[in-house]
């Protein structure tokens, strides 16, 4: 009895990390043949996604992915880290507690609703005032849904690793003659920043990995974008537009994709667990 | 008498000048507050105009009965998903706590966890495609969206179970020990009954993750808007409903009815986790 629960239980653990081998396993094994038809080099860099024609490459999504993980993650990590602030140290504590919790309460709203929140109010905002190619669907849109969707994660590991610094340190850098502005910044930042980083890897995660919000208000142009307003598809919106139709080379390009999508996930996840570990070693 | 006359003067500028850097700094000091002010408003601003803008707009027109196939093909999924990831998530967070010592293995299955936690649930979709509904030929099925969901869930499962397991103090496992009780005994009877409020917060937090989760299920269980007869059926959860309304954009006041069910279902399931959670916090 006490053998076998044990076993069962080790079995459980062991399930738990060949999900995650399985899963990687199995998008390399799929995603792998594509590349005999177009090598890495081309399907990365190539400037045009045209399925009907058996042209693949993902530089437009690339590009249009990274613009609009570094926008929301920028807007969200300035945003992020002055509430966190405020909540943390100058809001007094049953106000601040309140914020938090709205907060909190508010973090787990699905990110189908900022999509639609973002097609139905801020693309129409959008076309009002900047016009652009796709009628307010455009980088921007996907931008400013995605700093918001990824504010409560950020603001989260960062009020947690702004309340763990050490009293001693505030009372400190205040016998010195520090000011409040003076301490946060130049102290109690500086102490919780492995914790921070912590907060915008996920928030980075999210950003990089969301679909279907981003899908509604990006427009979905396999283009290069030349401004901020123009028309964009991002990698996973590529994925799930075409995934439902697609047969053949097209839809191995489609699995090629995900490959990429978890290649990059992966490793920004690992050279970040590093750092962490860097940073809090010193 | 000189060097009187020349001291008093250059002290004087001294004074000036840390009043000027005094008063430069309290205009920084004024600006920066200022926009760490601005900041906090933007956030909640944002967030009250997002869930005030939904109730307002879709509060008319909730049509639960509508509604009724997308509901309960969302329970189906979140019942599947449950109730796979739960044992295994459980078992596994029992093993890492209660049995596992620091090793390889350990850190393997921690890294693992955390890998899958990065995952975002597109890839889980793609994945859940290819195996589930193409591999093993289940078809576009609730049930290949179940299995999906829950290897999408099972780290958070195993997370929050195994923080629930930590914050059992050992004296209880001693005690359950020292009146004769062997290691299973005492995880069975004493360690978890006393951290089901952790694991029930988890649980409650998943179930959020896979009511709100569209790309993932959108890619294995389809788009059929109808009750589905069995598990094999496809179906479209509440939150597929709404981007496949939103993208079509043809009945706008049927999504803000849907985005409303959605979003207040999500908010109570917070609040409840947040209940649980609380309660535990005063237990202890």
């Amino acid at each position: 009895m006490e053998k076998t629960m044990k076993n069962i239980f080790w079995l459980c653990a062991g399930l738990t990390v060949m999900c995650i081998l399985f899963i990687g396993g199995f998008i390399l094994i799929k995603g792998i043949p594509f590349f005999s038809h177009t090598n890495l080099i081309e399907f990365l860099f190539g400037q045009h996604w045209m399925p009907s024609g058996e042209i693949f490459g993902i530089y437009p999504m690339l590009v249009a992915s990274f613009y609009a993980t570094l926008g929301s993650i920028t807007v969200g990590i300035i945003i992020g880290i002055s509430t966190a602030i405020v909540i943390t140290q100058i809001l007094p504590t049953r106000l601040a507690d309140m914020c938090s919790k709205t907060i909190d309460l508010l973090a787990g709203i699905p990110s189908i609703i900022y999509g639609f929140f973002g097609l139905m109010v801020i693309v129409p905002i959008l076309e009002k005032h900047f016009g652009g190619k796709g009628g307010g669907l455009s980088l921007l849109a996907v931008i400013i849904i995605l700093s918001f969707m990824i504010l409560p994660t950020i603001i989260r590991m960062t009020e947690v690793s702004l309340r763990a610094v050490p009293n001693e340190f505030k009372e400190g850098a205040y016998a010195l003659g520090a000011t409040r502005l003076q301490y946060i910044f130049k102290v109690q930042l500086k102490a919780a920043k492995s914790g921070i980083l912590a907060g915008i890897i996920l928030a980075i995660g999210r950003a990089l990995g969301e679909t279907m919000a981003v899908m509604l208000v990006a427009g979905n142009t396999p283009l290069i974008p030349s401004s901020i307003i123009d028309p964009v598809r991002t990698i996973t919106a590529n994925i799930a537009m075409e995934m439902a139709y697609a047969a053949g080379v097209h839809q191995q390009a489609l699995f090629a994709t995900g490959l990429i999508l978890f290649v990059i996930i992966i490793s920004i996840n690992i050279c970040m667990q590093l750092l962490i570990k860097k940073l809090e070693r010193r | 008498m000189e060097i009187i006359n020349t001291a008093t003067p250059s002290s004087n500028i001294v004074k000036s000048n840390s009043k000027l850097i005094n008063t430069k700094r309290k205009t920084k000091e004024k600006l920066i507050y200022i926009f760490l002010g601005l900041a906090t408003a933007i956030t909640l601003g944002f967030l009250f105009w997002l869930v005030g803008y939904i109730i307002i707009n879709g509060i008319l027109h909730i049509d639960l009965i509508y509604l009724m196939p997308a509901i309960v093909t969302t329970i189906y999924m979140v019942l599947i998903g449950l109730g796979i990831a739960v044992p295994i998530g459980v078992g596994a967070a029992i093993y890492l706590q209660e049995y596992a010592t620091e090793g390889k293995f350990v850190k393997v299955i921690r890294f693992a966890t955390e890998c899958l936690t990065a995952v975002p649930s597109i890839l889980f979709g793609l994945f859940g495609m290819l195996f589930f509904v193409t591999t093993l030929k289940m078809s576009w099925s609730l049930l290949a969206g179940g299995l999906t969901v829950s290897i999408m869930i099972l780290p958070t499962v195993v997370k929050t179970t195994e923080e629930a397991l930590k914050t059992v103090p050992i004296s209880y496992r001693e005690a359950s020990l020292a009146l004769g009780a062997n290691k299973i005994m005492t995880i069975l009877k004493v360690v978890l009954p006393s951290s089901i409020p952790g694991i029930l917060a988890g649980i409650v937090l998943s179930m959020g993750r896979i009511i709100g989760e569209t790309a993932a299920i959108y890619l294995t269980a389809g788009t059929v808007f109808g009750f589905p007869d069995s598990i094999m059926n496809s179906g479209r959860t509440l939150s597929v409903h709404l981007y496949i309304l939103a993208k079509e954009g043809v009945s706008l006041s049927e999504a803000y009815g849907a985005a409303v069910v959605l979003l207040i279902i999500i908010l109570s399931l917070n609040c409840l986790s947040y209940f649980i959670a609380t309660k535990m916090k005063k237990l202890k």
